[in-house]
């Protein structure tokens, strides 16, 4: 496709983004607003991100979505790895039915998801004695996780090297060893890749925690979605934008090094030719 | 040891919390609040039929209007250099990380009688229009919240079109719209097929996009679930029936996608 894209794809193209992007600009701007409005700007002000630091519910809220966040992605890109490895080492006829239940929580809306798993924690609470909370809520987490890291790993297992593996084992590696020296470094992309999907999904859910959580925890998207009943504080957009803020950076560093790593690689090869 | 022992654990886990949910709400859809077996859920459904309707007919809606809008933006995207593709997928991606609840928020404060929109309208001279609280701020919500879930999906599948293809039709004296219409486009229909999953699902069982958009009188499916279970009207066996209905017509749609030949490797291509 060697054609110059039009002008008008371009316009197009920007129109989009300005749709895109106006309420996020519209949110961050009034983050700064020095009244309570959400529609009338009166000024600049700093104030929302100072009482954010002092807002213990919102703070809570931040923390608990971290905390779940970042365990439950770790946790499920362990498990999801094993698990992708185990079944890439199935036989079809086992491995087919059993990736299809796995998928079922990425199909599924994320409101059946939620009830479902808020039925099956009610029930088992009452035999073990137990109320939704954090634990639920992790559980939860991981359970929706674990399908996203197995389906970024598997196609990076079906372009390995069955023969690495062996010719690793011949030449004396333990199966341990094949195991952390050769099949792992070789799907490193796809594990990575996998984590920063399911915090991701984590970091964002509202749905599933809002039927997992119970009444004593919530995360962020819960506080600001009690919040949406009356009236949102400009502090809830001061702490998104500070999310946001972070998220730019970090995309803008990985970014930046996967250019850099790709000008080294070509270079590279260019002295091979040479 | 084998290497497929390493699933076990993984199977374990599934069998817990994604099968026995499953078979939880199959239960609940299928007994009354006596715990007998009774299909009064079921029957119960018939009272909410203009609740399946608008929410059917709102998704329907949306998805049309995200890939009208979504396979241009994909197509051009993918015509761009290399460095410029990085950085404009990025920025498709970057809203996503934006909380949903405040996005959809912020379109209150646009959408509003007294808001951005119809003060900028009334600033031009133009009359000010009511578009909060009808079906129609409803698909502005979704289609605004899933339109990365359709662009994504196809631009994955149109950049990945082998180029020879496209100068073989060329040289065989195909035009610029007939090569579009004999080649891209067939070739880039599984991403579309799973842009189509991916933007429905989600705007069919939404509950947030219409409290926050559509006020109280535009309810939908998830509103109907979520107030049978943390609501007002508690009925943990109709919302069961309800959600059960409702993933019956999701895997009919998988299964659809998939005779079509969408892999599942695209449905994940965030």
């Amino acid at each position: 496709m060697k054609k110059r894209p039009l002008p008008t794809s371009r316009i197009f193209l920007v129109l989009i983004f300005i749709f895109l992007y106006a309420p996020i600009a519209l949110l961050i701007a009034f983050s700064f607003n020095s009244t309570k409005s959400r529609t009338v700007w009166s000024g600049f002000t700093f104030d929302w991100y100072r009482q954010l630091f002092q807002d213990s519910a919102i703070m809570s809220s931040l923390w608990t979505t971290l905390t779940v966040s970042i365990f439950a992605a770790l946790i499920a890109t362990v498990a999801g790895t094993f698990a992708a490895i185990g079944l890439n080492n199935m036989r079809r006829r086992w491995q087919s039915p059993l990736l299809a239940v796995s998928n079922i929580p990425v199909i599924n809306a994320d409101i059946v998801t939620g009830v479902s798993l808020c039925l099956l924690f009610v029930s088992l609470g009452a035999v073990l004695k137990f109320e939704l909370g954090f634990g639920t809520l992790l559980i939860a987490h991981i359970t929706f996780n674990i399908p996203y890291v197995i389906l970024s790993v598997m196609p990076k297992l079906r372009q390995l090297d069955k023969n690495l593996v062996d010719a690793a084992q011949d030449l004396g590696c333990t199966w341990f060893q094949a195991f952390y020296k050769v099949i792992i470094p070789e799907i490193m992309p796809g594990i990575i890749n996998g984590m920063i999907i399911a915090f991701t999904m984590s970091i964002d859910d509202f749905v599933i925690s809002y039927f997992t959580a119970g009444s004593q925890v919530q995360t962020l998207s819960m506080t600001i979605y009690s919040m949406t009943r009356r009236r949102i504080s400009p502090k809830i957009n001061a702490v998104s934008t500070l999310l946001f803020v972070f998220v730019l950076i970090m995309l803008l560093i990985i970014n930046f090094r996967e250019v850099r790593q790709e000008e080294r690689v070509k270079k590279q090869n260019s002295h091979h030719h040479s | 040891m084998k290497l497929r022992t390493l699933a076990i654990p993984y199977v374990g886990w599934m069998a817990l919390f994604v099968v026995t949910p499953v078979v939880i709400i199959l239960a609940y859809a299928v007994t009354n609040s006596g715990g007998a077996f009774s299909l009064e859920s079921f029957a119960k459904m018939g009272d909410y039929i203009s609740v399946f309707i608008r929410s059917f007919l709102l998704a329907v809606i949306s998805t049309v209007i995200c890939i009208i809008i979504g396979y241009p933006v994909a197509y051009i995207l993918a015509k761009e250099r290399p460095r410029l593709q990085r950085i404009l997928l990025m920025l498709v991606m970057l809203p996503m990380w934006m909380n949903f609840l405040l996005r959809t928020y912020a379109w209150m404060s646009i959408l509003e009688n007294t808001g951005l929109l119809n003060r900028l309208l009334t600033a031009v001279g133009l009359p000010a229009v009511g578009i909060i609280n009808t079906p129609g701020a409803v698909v502005i919500g979704m289609v605004y919240n899933f339109l990365p879930f359709m662009i994504l999906p196809v631009y994955s599948v149109i950049v990945k079109i082998d180029r020879s293809l496209i100068e073989a039709a060329q040289d065989l004296g195909a035009g610029g719209l007939t090569i579009f219409r004999k080649v891209i486009f067939p070739l880039s229909l599984p991403g579309v097929l799973s842009g189509i999953t991916m933007v429905f699902v989600p705007a069919v069982s939404t509950f947030v996009i219409s409290q926050l958009l559509g006020g109280g009188s535009n309810m939908l499916l998830g509103d109907l679930i979520e107030m049978q279970f943390l609501g007002t009207a508690y009925n943990p066996h109709l919302g069961s029936a309800i959600a059960f209905v409702m993933m019956i017509v999701v895997m009919l749609c998988m299964w659809l996608m998939n005779k079509f030949g969408a892999g599942e490797e695209q449905a994940v291509m965030l």
